[in-house]
């Protein structure tokens, strides 16, 4: 499929690259016609949560490492793509129902649970990296 | 993300504007726990202004609530627009906290 407006970048594992990174995706998405919901809340709560995960879990919070950012942009879909050094983990096994009644006052674990949530899928796999991909489809 | 600060009578009311994430979450804490420091023991969070909330600062609000409550304070908070509420539901953490829809009615709460 032909991509409308294609990213594909490489940054420091900093946590404060997270904004600049999540504006140019939602960027891409509104020039491919994304629903206002998805704009403001699915695709930049997602996306801060892989990319925190990504630089905090996969990278250790290592200033030397760096993550790859890839998103293929449709009027169809949003595929995105996070990679980090990682050995990766168990997408199944890491993800917490925050919702239960002895998880809800956590403070942390509700980061995968986001992301399951505001996306239509969520996979991990390897590439060259531990790569977290992305998918929603435009509404 | 930028803080402003203000005090109700004994309430002490922190607007966030901007997106409340991993980057800043550490700022909204300090800011509180410093209050609470000082004695305030009743605040109000505002998000009239604010952006996303990401699980970072969700987990920042339920940390303050805590110690607020640990000291016998509460945590309150006013003016999430649809976005943050549906965050909440979400997660359940509508049922955690509570949560007005305007700054008034959240300051008659307490």
């Amino acid at each position: 499929m032909a991509s409308n407006a294609a990213l594909d970048i490489r940054v420091p594992s900093d946590v404060q690259q997270i904004a600049g990174i999540v504006a140019q995706v939602v960027r891409r998405c509104r020039e491919c016609r994304f629903a206002g919901r998805q704009l403001t809340l699915n695709v930049p709560v997602a996306l801060t949560e892989a990319l925190s995960n990504a630089i905090l879990r996969g990278n250790g919070d290592s200033a030397g490492k760096h993550v790859r950012v890839r998103a293929d942009v449709t009027e169809l879909r949003l595929v995105l793509e996070v990679e980090d050094e990682g050995d990766g983990f168990d997408l199944e096994a890491c993800t917490l129902d925050p919702t239960t009644v002895e998880n809800r006052s956590r403070e942390d674990g509700r980061g995968l649970f986001l992301m399951r949530s505001l996306m239509d899928r969520v996979e991990r796999f390897r590439g060259d990296g531990n790569v977290v991909r992305l998918t929603l489809v435009r509404r | 993300m930028s803080l402003q600060v203000s005090k109700h009578g004994d309430v002490v009311i922190v607007e966030v504007d901007g997106q409340l994430i991993v980057s800043n979450r550490q700022e909204l804490k300090q800011r509180v726990l410093d209050e609470a420091e000082a004695g305030v023991r009743k605040v109000l969070i505002d998000f009239a202004k604010a952006g996303y909330i990401d699980s970072s600062g969700l987990g920042v609000l339920v940390s303050l609530a805590k110690r607020l409550r640990e000291l016998g304070g509460d945590l309150r908070l006013a003016n999430l627009n649809d976005d943050l509420q549906t965050l909440f539901e979400l997660t359940k953490l509508d049922s955690l906290f509570q949560i007005a829809d305007t700054r008034e009615r959240a300051l008659e709460s307490f």
